[in-house]
């Protein structure tokens, strides 16, 4: 065998080479190799040596592009059907049922941690502080489980996750106020990124493994919301069906169903998408070419009437806090098409249109920021007004600095991967920002 | 003689159900068979065929099994079924027609053209 090695290292590379064909699948494969070393054998049999037997091989094989058509000829369904959830007779590492297995028990696990959360600590502004702790072990425990973190890594997550924990609870906040909700807002942020930190498996530096997490996160939000319309539906032709009935399903589903599918779903869909992750494009990119020119054209419209509505201060603050929701949502736009974009193509008109968009977002966040200084001068400061305004700050900083690396990019001066790599070392900003408006905001406005 | 790709393609599935109606077989050996068969005359794409026998497959002409080489590798083995007998029947008929004809066409051209590859 060893002095086959080559040989080997040849049959491997061309099999990488087959499995990327998405029209073979890998049983497909093993036939073909199968046949590629019956015929390897044969020629060697005939006096060749390596080389000369896998070249011969490989020729008679035929053009692989023209086989892999063949075969998407024949299972033009493999082009669509690609998720395979349990594989069958997956080689060697853990048996595919297991991971469903891990995965249905940590579903369940976290229904009856959110279950176990209402029945304890009652449904007002303590449990909204506490529901991401609930949840977040289980996810975390996912990626744990399927990275095989390394002690090292779980403490990571585990130290932080615990302070949080400890001081979510243990902050003698009033009742009502504002710093608590902006704690109960903020909290879900920081173990967001702590999730990803689970899911690069512990190396946070790599910027490929945040670029990894922010893709996954767009998948997952879009399937989760495929889960949720689809249970939604279910829910409705239930409740309607019961209604006509005469049975009351409401206290039901408000007690049993909602608190386990709603935890419960984002356990699946998390796996749903580690599944498919290398089977099937992406949809989150794909849905950003076609909201980049809407949302361009939104921020036009709310720019004019932000303009003609006359003075700042008389916004209100209800639509300073929804613009904000709006300029973090063109930032995930801009986050994915970046995550989708071949770095080595040349700028197009699509780089172009992201430039305007940013610009436009850019003019949008000044337009905020003039405002709620002109409130904070006017009304003095508040917890939300400083949490409003530092976001807006961060969201500047991010935008101004896209959109000079996006100019020098269309005009050819820098390399996209620069305006990538920004885009992901500036990630945990927003972490560090959430935590310290978790942690400090509390004590600083003496948890009002 | 070199046959035409057309050929090759048109005889296929005659071919690869016939050889299967004398045992089951694996692609490679499929393979081999027609290359012996036709004296080396027939030369497939040998990527071809995988997915030509996923398709008799499809149609319930074959069936498949996964066994194992004298080597240890995985190997899929394919054997013919009744509805894969009937189908191979009825290809035959079809293609004596066609031999038949052809057969006639070239007598009556004379002993001129010659005969090779048609006996």
């Amino acid at each position: 065998m060893e002095q086959h090695a080559e040989l080997e290292a040849q049959i491997d590379r061309w099999r990488g080479y087959v499995q990327r064909s998405r029209a073979i699948s890998p049983a497909d494969v093993d036939e073909l190799e199968d046949h590629l070393r019956e015929q390897i054998a044969d020629r060697q049999a005939t006096g060749l040596d390596d080389d000369e037997a896998f070249l011969v091989a490989i020729k008679r094989l035929g053009n692989l592009d023209a086989v892999s058509r063949e075969f998407a000829r024949e299972h033009s369904e493999r082009l669509w059907k690609q998720l395979v959830l349990v594989p069958e007779g997956s080689d060697g590492g853990t048996p595919a049922w297991r991971e469903l297995a891990v995965v249905l028990a940590l579903a369940v696990g976290a229904g009856i941690a959110v279950k176990a959360g209402f029945a304890l600590i009652g449904d007002g502004t303590a449990l909204t502080r506490n529901l991401g702790l609930l949840v977040f072990p289980f996810l975390a425990g996912y990626f744990a489980w399927k990275r095989r973190l390394t002690g090292q890594a779980a403490a990571m997550l585990l130290i932080p996750f615990a302070a949080l924990a400890v001081l979510l609870n243990t902050y003698p906040f009033a009742p009502g106020g504002s710093t608590e909700m902006l704690a109960a807002l903020h909290a879900p942020v920081v173990l967001w990124l702590l999730a990803g930190v689970a899911y690069v498996g512990g190396r946070w530096s790599s910027d490929k493994g945040r670029m990894d997490f922010v893709r996954f996160t767009g998948e997952l939000a879009i399937y989760y919301t495929l889960i949720a319309l689809g249970g939604a539906v279910l829910i409705a032709l239930t409740l309607a069906t019961l209604q006509v009935v005469g049975v009351d399903f409401e206290p039901v589903l408000e007690d049993w169903i909602l608190p386990f599918a709603v935890p419960g779903a984002l356990v699946v869909a998390t796996w749903l998408v580690e599944a498919k992750q290398q089977v099937v494009e992406n949809i989150a990119p794909v849905l950003t070419r076609i909201f980049t020119p809407l949302t361009v054209v939104m921020l036009l419209v709310l720019l004019a009437v932000i303009a003609t509505a006359g003075g700042f201060v008389d916004i209100d603050r209800n639509l300073l806090l929804l613009m904000d929701v709006i300029l973090v949502l063109v930032l995930c736009l801009l986050l994915y098409s970046i995550s989708a974009r071949d770095s080595l193509v040349p700028p197009g008109l699509f780089d172009a249109l992201q430039l305007v968009l940013v610009v436009a977002a850019l003019a949008v966040d000044a337009a905020m920021l003039t405002a709620m200084l002109t409130r904070i001068a006017e009304f003095g400061f508040s917890p939300n007004k400083i949490a409003a305004l530092g976001l807006n700050l961060l969201l500047l900083v991010h935008l101004l600095r896209a959109a000079l690396l996006a100019v020098g990019f269309l005009r050819g001066r820098r390399p996209f991967a620069s305006l990538e790599r920004w885009q992901t070392r500036y990630l945990p900003v927003y972490g560090a920002w959430a935590a310290f408006v978790v942690v400090i905001f509390p004590p600083i406005f003496g948890f009002l | 003689v070199r046959i035409d790709k057309d050929l090759v393609a048109a005889s296929a599935t005659p071919l690869v159900l016939g050889i299967l109606s004398d045992g089951d077989l694996y692609g490679y050996a499929i393979l081999k068979r027609v290359s012996e068969l036709s004296g080396g005359g027939m030369q497939w794409t040998d990527g071809m065929l995988y997915p030509l026998l996923h398709r008799l497959e499809r149609l319930g002409y074959v069936s498949s099994s996964w066994g194992t080489s004298e080597a240890g590798r995985r190997r899929k083995h394919y054997a013919i079924t009744p509805a894969g007998r009937d189908a191979l029947a009825e290809r035959q008929q079809q293609w004596t027609v066609v031999s038949d004809a052809l057969r006639q066409v070239w007598r009556s051209q004379g002993s001129s053209a010659p005969m090779e590859g048609w006996t």
